[in-house]
C-alpha cells in the first residue's frame, strides 16, 4: 500500500512543478504592468517605478524570478495581494472555510438525492420512474447553473420571499469566525437564530452547485448498480432465497458503490469551477468570487498564487481519491 | 423521422451498412431521436436566422422597454417573448444567439478534437519520453478547474468570443488527448497493425489511415460531450463577461446583461437560459444515444 503512494506521489511531481511553471508564466503574459497596477490611478515617477521594480524583483532574469517565487512558495510564502496588500495565503484561507463549506453541503445534497435515485432506478429499470429519474438527471447535467440560480433566486427570494439573494448570513449578526464554517460557528456560539440565517443563506447556492454532482452521481449509480445486478454472484444470492433488500443492499450495492466513490472524488476540480459561478450569482464570500474580482482587478500575485493553491488542492484530493480507491478496490494496487 | 434516416447517402456499400447498423441502434433510443430532431431544427433556426426572426437583433424599439412575452396581460403582439431593457426583441436575439452557440460548439470541437486526436496518437504510437511529455502536459491542463483555467486564459488573451473559444478549445482537448492515446495503445500491437507494418506502411501511413480509424468510436460520443461541454463554458464565460461582449446576442451575454432585473422583468432571464438548456439537453440526448448505440457491450443481437 504504502509502496503504491510513494509511486503516486512520484507521479505527481512533474506535474506540481508544470502547474507552478504555468502559474507563473499566465500571470508574466497577462497584460498591463504590475507595477503600474499596484501604483493605482495615481501613476508612479520614473525613479520610483526603477525602485518598486528592483524591490519585487521585475528586473530580475525570468527564471531567476521563478526560482524565487518557487523558494518563496516551498517556504508558505505566496505573495502580498496588490489590491488589499494582504498576503495572499491569509486571504485564501479566511475565504477557503466559506467555499468548502459550500462545496460539502453541495455534495451531501448530491449524494443524499443522486445514489437513492440512481439505486432505485437500476433496480426499477424500465420503469416511469427510472424514466423520470434519468430525464431529470440529464436535464441537470445539461443545466447552465448560472441561470438555475438566477431561476431559484427569482422564485424562491423574489416570489416566495423564503430566502435571502446573497451574503453567507445576515448582517445583523456578527460572530468571531472559529472554525470559518458558519453553519458550525453559529452552533458553537449556541446562537439558533444566526445558525437558521446561515442555514437559509446556504440552502440555494448549495443546491445550484450540487446539481450537476447530483446528476452524474445518480446516471453513474444506476449503470454501475446495473452493472452489477446481472453479475453471478448476485443471481446466486436471489437463487439462496435472500429477500430482494438484502441482495440489493448488501450483495449488489457494495460493489456498485466502488466506481460511484471515485466519480465523487472526480467531481471535486467541478465544484471548484462551479463554485466560480455559483459565488458570482449569489455574492458568496469564497475563493471562486475571489479569483473572478482578482482577475478583473487585475491582482496578479493573486491571480498566480490563487491557481497554484487551487490546483494543488484539486490533484491532492484527486491523489486521496486515488488511494481510497485502492483501498476499498485491492485489485487496482497491482497495476 | 424517415427523412432523416434517408439523408446521409452510402458512399460505399459497407459504409452505408454500417451506418444503417448504427442508425437500427441509435433509434431504438427514444429520447436519442427526440435530441436529433431538436438539433436539427435549432441548425435550421441558426441558418435561416434572419429569414426567421421577426426584428433585427440589434434594432432598438425605445417605446417597447422591458415589454413582457406577449401572454401576460401588459404584452405586445410585436414581441412574442417581450423586450429587454433597451427595447429589442428577445425572441430574434434568441433566433440569432442559435447562430454563436452552435458556431462555438462546431469551432471548438474541430479544434479540440484536431489538436487532442494529434497529441494523443503521437503519445500513443511512440510511447516513452514523448507519451510521458505530452500526458504530463495534459495532466498539468487537467489538474486546473476548466473554467477557471479558461477564465484565466481569456484574461491573459483578452476577453471577446475568438478568445473564449480558443480557451475552451485548449481546456478541452486533453480529453482528447487521453482517449486517443489509450484506444491507440490498445490497437498497435493488433495483428493488422503488424502486417501493414510488415508490408512497409510509413509511420504517418500506419498512424492516421492504419489505427486512427479504429478509435473512431469514443471519439465521437466525446466529441459530441464537448459540444455541449462548449456551449456550456462559451455561455458561462460570456455570463461572467470574458466572453461574447454586448451587444452580440449571445446567449449568456444575454443573461449577464439582464441580471439586475431579474426580480423586475422575469422574462429577460428565462429565456436565454431556456435556449442554453434545450440545445445542451439535445445534444447530451444524441450523445447518449451515440454512446449506446457504439457501445458493442450493450448491443443486443
Amino acid at each position: 500500500m504504502l509502496n503504491f503512494i510513494l509511486r503516486r506521489l512520484a507521479l505527481i511531481v512533474p506535474t506540481v512543478i508544470g502547474i507552478s511553471l504555468c502559474a507563473f508564466f499566465f500571470v508574466r503574459v497577462l497584460p498591463g504592468d504590475p507595477i503600474l497596477a499596484m501604483a493605482g490611478q495615481h501613476g508612479v515617477t520614473p525613479e520610483r517605478y526603477e525602485i518598486l521594480r528592483e524591490q519585487f524583483g521585475y528586473n530580475l532574469p525570468i527564471w531567476q524570478q521563478y526560482l524565487d517565487y518557487l523558494g518563496n512558495v516551498l517556504q508558505g510564502n505566496f505573495g502580498v495581494s496588490l489590491s488589499t496588500k494582504r498576503p495572499v495565503l491569509t486571504e485564501f484561507m479566511a475565504l477557503f472555510p466559506a467555499t468548502i463549506e459550500l462545496a460539502l453541503v453541495a455534495m451531501l445534497f448530491a449524494v443524499a438525492v443522486g445514489i437513492p435515485a440512481g439505486i432505485f432506478a437500476a433496480v426499477k429499470r424500465g420503469s416511469w420512474f427510472d424514466q423520470f429519474t434519468m430525464g431529470v438527471a440529464l436535464t441537470g447535467y445539461s443545466m447552465p447553473i448560472f441561470w438555475w440560480g438566477l431561476l431559484l433566486i427569482i422564485f424562491f427570494s423574489g416570489y416566495l420571499g423564503w430566502t435571502p439573494v446573497s451574503g453567507r448570513i445576515s448582517l445583523t449578526f456578527f460572530l468571531r469566525p472559529i472554525t470559518g464554517f458558519m453553519l458550525v460557528d453559529t452552533l458553537l456560539y449556541g446562537n439558533w437564530p444566526a445558525f437558521v440565517s446561515a442555514l437559509r443563506h446556504l440552502i440555494l447556492p448549495a443546491i445550484v452547485l450540487g446539481t450537476i454532482p447530483l446528476a452524474v452521481i445518480a446516471r453513474q449509480t444506476r449503470s454501475a448498480m446495473l452493472e452489477v445486478l446481472g453479475e453471478d454472484y448476485v443471481r446466486t444470492a436471489r437463487a439462496k432465497g435472500l429477500s430482494p433488500r438484502r441482495v440489493v443492499n448488501v450483495h449488489a450495492l457494495r460493489n456498485a458503490l466502488i466506481p460511484v466513490v471515485t466519480t465523487i472524488g472526480l467531481q471535486v476540480g467541478l465544484l471548484l469551477g462551479g463554485a466560480i459561478l455559483t459565488e458570482t450569482i449569489f455574492s458568496w464570500p469564497g475563493i471562486g468570487k475571489w479569483m473572478i474580482d482578482s482577475i478583473s482587478k487585475r491582482d496578479y500575485v493573486v491571480v498566480q498564487s490563487g491557481l497554484l493553491l487551487i490546483a494543488l488542492i484539486v490533484m491532492a484530493v484527486n491523489l486521496l481519491v486515488d488511494v481510497l480507491y485502492a483501498v476499498i478496490n485491492p485489485r487496482i494496487r497491482v497495476k | 423521422m424517415s427523412e432523416i434516416q434517408a439523408t446521409p447517402a452510402p458512399v460505399k456499400a459497407e459504409f452505408g451498412a454500417g451506418l444503417r447498423e448504427f442508425w437500427h441502434y441509435y433509434s431504438v433510443n427514444r429520447g436519442a431521436v427526440i435530441g436529433l430532431v431538436v438539433f436539427t431544427l435549432l441548425v435550421l433556426i441558426a441558418i435561416f436566422a434572419p429569414l426567421i426572426a421577426p426584428h433585427s437583433p440589434d434594432q432598438q424599439y425605445r417605446d417597447a422597454l422591458l415589454v413582457p412575452p406577449m401572454w401576460d396581460a401588459m404584452g405586445d403582439p410585436r414581441f412574442l417573448l417581450g423586450t429587454d431593457p433597451v427595447g429589442r426583441d428577445i425572441l430574434s436575439r434568441l433566433i440569432h444567439g442559435a447562430r454563436y452557440s452552435l458556431f462555438i460548439g462546431l469551432f471548438v470541437v474541430v479544434g479540440a478534437l484536431f489538436v487532442g486526436v494529434i497529441l494523443g496518437v503521437l503519445a500513443g504510437y511512440f510511447g516513452g519520453w514523448v507519451d510521458a511529455m505530452i500526458m504530463r502536459v495534459m495532466d498539468i491542463i487537467l489538474a486546473f478547474p476548466s473554467l477557471l483555467l479558461a477564465l484565466v486564459l481569456v484574461a491573459i488573451l483578452g476577453p471577446g468570443l475568438f478568445n473564449a473559444m480558443v480557451a475552451i478549445a485548449i481546456v478541452l482537448q486533453p480529453h482528447f488527448a487521453r482517449l486517443v492515446r489509450a484506444a491507440v495503445m490498445a490497437e498497435k500491437n493488433r495483428e493488422y497493425v503488424t502486417a501493414a507494418k510488415l508490408s512497409g506502411a510509413s509511420h504517418i501511413r500506419l498512424m492516421l489511415i492504419t489505427i486512427l480509424p479504429n478509435c473512431l468510436g469514443p471519439l465521437i460520443v466525446q466529441a459530441t460531450l464537448s459540444f455541449s461541454n462548449a456551449i456550456l463554458d462559451a455561455a458561462a464565460l460570456g455570463f461572467l463577461g470574458m466572453g461574447a461582449q454586448p451587444p452580440t446576442p449571445e446567449w449568456g451575454t444575454m443573461l449577464a446583461s439582464a441580471r439586475e432585473f431579474i426580480l423586475r422583468a422575469p422574462w429577460v432571464v428565462t429565456f436565454p437560459g431556456l435556449a442554453i438548456l434545450i440545445t445542451v439537453l439535445a445534444i447530451n440526448l444524441i450523445g447518449d444515444g451515440m454512446r449506446d448505440a457504439l457501445d458493442p457491450k450493450l448491443k443486443r443481437s
